[in-house]
């Protein structure tokens, strides 16, 4: 039986401050807060609570054929306990529906398995405890920040007990084989390896509202009607995209939650065709084959590699002058400070230093909260500075110790 | 088409941003097949520099075996026409009364031609410039700024030619709020009589529609761009010794805004105390600006120039490691073009024409000292951030050429001729 695998990735950026050089060994909060909170806030009404409200609608009408899944950032999780529990709530609620399932990722958004292998693992056992906590689920799926992905990253995945692990479906890796299928990456014996459709997820994504677009005005009945060709037993098509799409990038208006509200019965129309999660897709379909991938691939940009948050000199140099901090950071056995460091440690702080597309001015710019990578380079490091500076002074707790220490010997 | 330009100039006397954009838009128009006739003030001093050996007495180009290609093909569709005058592109009131009475001291003769203010030198001199429509034939006029403007309306009056009033800068830009009320009145009524206007910047376009009540459907925006010349190879890599150095070009003027430049000097020398700043140029500000250097107790990593042009300019952008231009006002700006081709990065005011076109430059507002000093720190301490900024600039310039900007300006011409006013003979 064909299957459709939906999955949306949540996740807000944390928004750092204007951190001018002069603050530097002076100002020790780093995060735009008001405005971290204002574009969350935005977000939730344009997006996560009528999406959410949507989808808990349409899987009890469907009675369980309809199956969604999600991927929520720890940063995003972050924001959500803080300023709004209610979304957090809503996504609660979908779990319980018992057709949701919540993937794993890295906790901080980040690049951590380019640079140090043990905060990659921290950060997703972290993330692991926290779905568990929040959800009652334990992580079958694994899916790495922006969808970067390579055989060691494979191996590690599998593990750390992970039956399922996500990545584009560029033919870079593909070569001339089909995206809609099960695949085994190389090098391991379980993990299962699912490919997002790209056409299909930015046929949504990307391309719904515009009129430029041979296809526009798409429809959920046209959609369904291009996933139904695809009819071999053992497919499936994975849909992958931003949360955000709905309502946020594409707005209401744009017509996207009807399209989405119709698109379960358009899909079911078809009897052969049903939904599943991507740990569900990973049981059901055996690998077709296997995909060798030596090298990172992502689903950014044209080139569907990593260059958008390590491809200059400057994003290498922020990257390698953070990881270095890395012993200095578990020296401190502060929970503090370890969360800072990760913090810092999000990928978009990365993206926003790219200059591959900065003089066309297109989708980095649209995300960019900075004028420039250059201005998004300086406020990164000068925090960077402060935040290595303090890891070098004592703390009081230390202080106090060595005083008494001393006093002790004498 | 056939131009009449009343223009700034020519290489290599320049003393500024405007004779540069004007030599580098006319060499491009020449080589677009225009032919343009360059009328140019000329004061007894400068009648023995060297361009002025380009020109026969009759104001034909002769031939120079010095000369490369370009410069050849340009000069064959280029007559130069000097006209005596005292006037340059910077001048003010006070400084005209200086430069007169010094002039009538040494050339007692011809100097007694000169007007004896500036106004009255500059409609003196738009007398002589304006009649040359009566020999020349040509299809429009082209003028740059306002000492330019009698001229180019008595040429307009004469010949029923269009006018296009090429604005570089206004005398809000020079002057902040303290307008000399009569050069504002001259730019106005060329403004208002002139068929197109071209404005340096959208910056400058705004203005000319709010503070002159021009309809913005007159004004066009035309960039500038820089010309690239051999020379600049000699100095490329020449940047020694472990100090950094960061530099200000300009006139040491209000517009340009060296007060600023001064106070984030300070405020990175506290910081970071091995660091050079250098202030080249000269202007009614200088001595302020050295009394407090003193003041802020700066004065040994703080160095004034005086004026430099020529290869000097070369030289000095060559051995630095930044750019700063703080300019107050600044319609359009090109020096930071000229920084970016020697790979040295740029930290420019928000106020200035040219950041509505450079992407890869660090911008602040003028005011913003602490800013300025802190971007300044991140230049000096981040290499890779410098790298970054002039790898990307590079490609940057290469986009920003006098062809492009020649293309546009000669669609502007097209326009300007199609709607042309009656020529109103007989009455001058």
């Amino acid at each position: 039986m064909p299957s459709v695998c939906l999955y949306f990735q949540v996740h807000q950026p944390c928004r750092l401050r204007r951190y001018s050089f002069f603050d530097v060994g002076h100002l020790h909060d780093y995060e735009d807060d008001a405005e971290n909170r204002r574009i969350l806030d935005r977000v939730a009404e344009k997006c996560y609570l009528p999406a959410g409200a949507l989808l808990l609608q349409l899987i009890e009408e469907y009675g369980g054929a309809f199956r969604v899944a999600f991927s929520l950032s720890g940063v995003v999780l972050n924001q959500l306990e803080r300023y709004r529990p209610d979304v957090l709530e809503g996504f609660q609620r979908l779990s319980a529906t018992g057709c949701v399932e919540f993937l794993n990722e890295t906790d901080g958004h980040s690049l951590a398995f380019l640079s140090s292998p043990r905060e990659f693992r921290e950060q997703v056992l972290r993330h692991r405890e926290r779905i568990r906590s929040l959800f009652g689920q334990e992580g079958r799926t694994f899916r790495h920040t922006e969808l970067i992905y390579s055989n060691a990253l494979a191996a590690a995945v599998e593990k750390m007990g992970y039956r399922a692990i996500l990545a584009e479906g560029t033919e870079k890796i593909l070569g001339r084989r089909s995206p809609n299928l099960v695949y085994r990456p190389t090098g391991c014996k379980k993990l299962k390896l699912l490919l997002r459709n790209y056409r299909l997820s930015d046929d949504v994504a990307f391309r719904f509202s515009d009129r430029n677009w041979a296809e526009y005005p798409l429809t959920a009945a046209k959609y369904a009607h291009w996933l139904h060709r695809i009819r071999r037993e053992e497919a499936v098509v994975n849909l992958f995209m931003d949360y955000e799409t709905l309502g946020e990038h594409q707005w209401r208006e744009t017509g996207i939650f009807d399209f989405l509200k119709a698109l379960p019965g358009e899909i079911l129309r078809h009897p052969d065709f049903c939904f599943r999660t991507p740990a569900e897709a990973a049981e059901a379909h055996e690998a077709a084959g296997e995909i060798d991938c030596p090298g990172f691939i992502s689903w950014a940009d044209e080139e569907r590699d990593t260059t958008a948050w390590l491809g200059n000199a400057m994003q290498q140099d922020a990257a390698r002058k953070l990881y270095h901090l890395e012993t200095a950071v578990r020296r401190r056995k502060d929970e503090g400070v370890v969360r800072t460091w990760r913090m810092l440690q999000t990928s978009d702080h990365f993206y926003y230093m790219c200059t591959k597309w900065f003089s066309d001015g297109d989708v980095h710019r649209y995300f960019n909260p900075y004028e420039s990578p250059y201005e998004a380079y300086i406020n990164y490091m000068n925090i960077l500075d402060d935040f290595s500076q303090s890891l070098k002074k004592t703390s009081k707790g230390e202080k106090r110790w060595q005083r008494r220490a001393i006093a002790c010997l004498r | 088409m056939r131009i009449l330009m009343f223009g700034w100039e020519f290489p290599p006397r320049m003393s500024g941003g405007l004779g540069t954009a004007c030599y580098g838009m006319t060499a491009a128009l020449a080589g677009l097949g225009h032919r343009i006739t360059f009328v140019l003030p000329q004061d007894g001093e400068a009648g023995a520099a060297p361009f002025l050996d380009l020109v026969s007495a009759s104001g034909v180009p002769v031939s120079d075996n010095d000369r490369d290609d370009g410069m050849e093909a340009l000069l064959r569709r280029l007559t130069l026409r000097p006209l005596p005058s005292l006037l340059h592109p910077y001048l003010d009131p006070g400084h005209y009364h200086a430069l007169y009475l010094s002039e009538r001291r040494r050339f007692s003769e011809t100097a007694r031609v000169y007007g004896p203010d500036l106004i009255a030198e500059v409609i003196r001199y738009g007398q002589a410039g304006g009649v040359l429509a009566r020999t020349l034939s040509f299809d429009v006029i082209h003028a740059h700024d306002w000492m330019t403007v009698p001229a180019a309306l008595l040429a307009r009056r004469i010949s029923g030619r269009p006018l296009v009033l090429h604005i570089h800068s206004l005398e809000y830009d020079r002057s902040g709020e303290k307008v000399n009320e009569e050069i504002r009145a001259i730019e106005r009524e060329g403004m208002e009589k002139a068929d197109r206007i071209i404005a340096v910047s959208h910056r400058t376009k705004r203005m000319i529609a709010e503070r002159y009540a021009i309809p913005p459907e007159k004004i066009s925006v035309v960039y500038n761009a820089v010309t690239r010349t051999e020379a600049q190879r000699a100095y490329r890599t020449e940047r020694p010794g472990e100090r950094k150095m960061v530099l200000f070009l300009g006139r040491i003027t209000f517009q340009k805004g060296p007060d600023y430049f001064v106070e984030a000097a300070a405020q990175v020398l506290h910081v970071l105390p091995d660091v050079t700043f250098v202030m080249a140029g000269a202007g009614d500000m200088m001595g302020r600006m050295i009394e407090r250097v003193g003041e802020l107790g700066i004065g040994d990593r703080f160095h004034f120039t005086g004026f430099l042009q020529g290869e000097e300019i070369e030289r000095i952008f060559s051995l630095s490691d930044l750019y700063v231009m703080p300019s107050v006002s600044e319609p359009f700006g090109i020096s930071p073009l000229e920084a970016m081709m020697y790979d040295v990065p740029v930290i420019l005011s928000r106020q200035s024409g040219v950041s509505e076109i450079l992407k890869h430059a660090l911008k602040v507002n003028f005011w913003d000292v602490r800013e300025m000093a802190s971007k300044i720190i991140a230049v000096l301490k981040h290499p890779v951030l410098a790298g970054a900024m002039a790898e990307k600039a590079r490609e940057e310039l290469r986009k920003i050429r006098w062809e492009k900007a020649a293309e546009r300006i000669a669609a502007i011409y097209r326009e300007a001729v199609s709607g042309a006013p009656e020529p109103e003979r007989g009455q001058i």
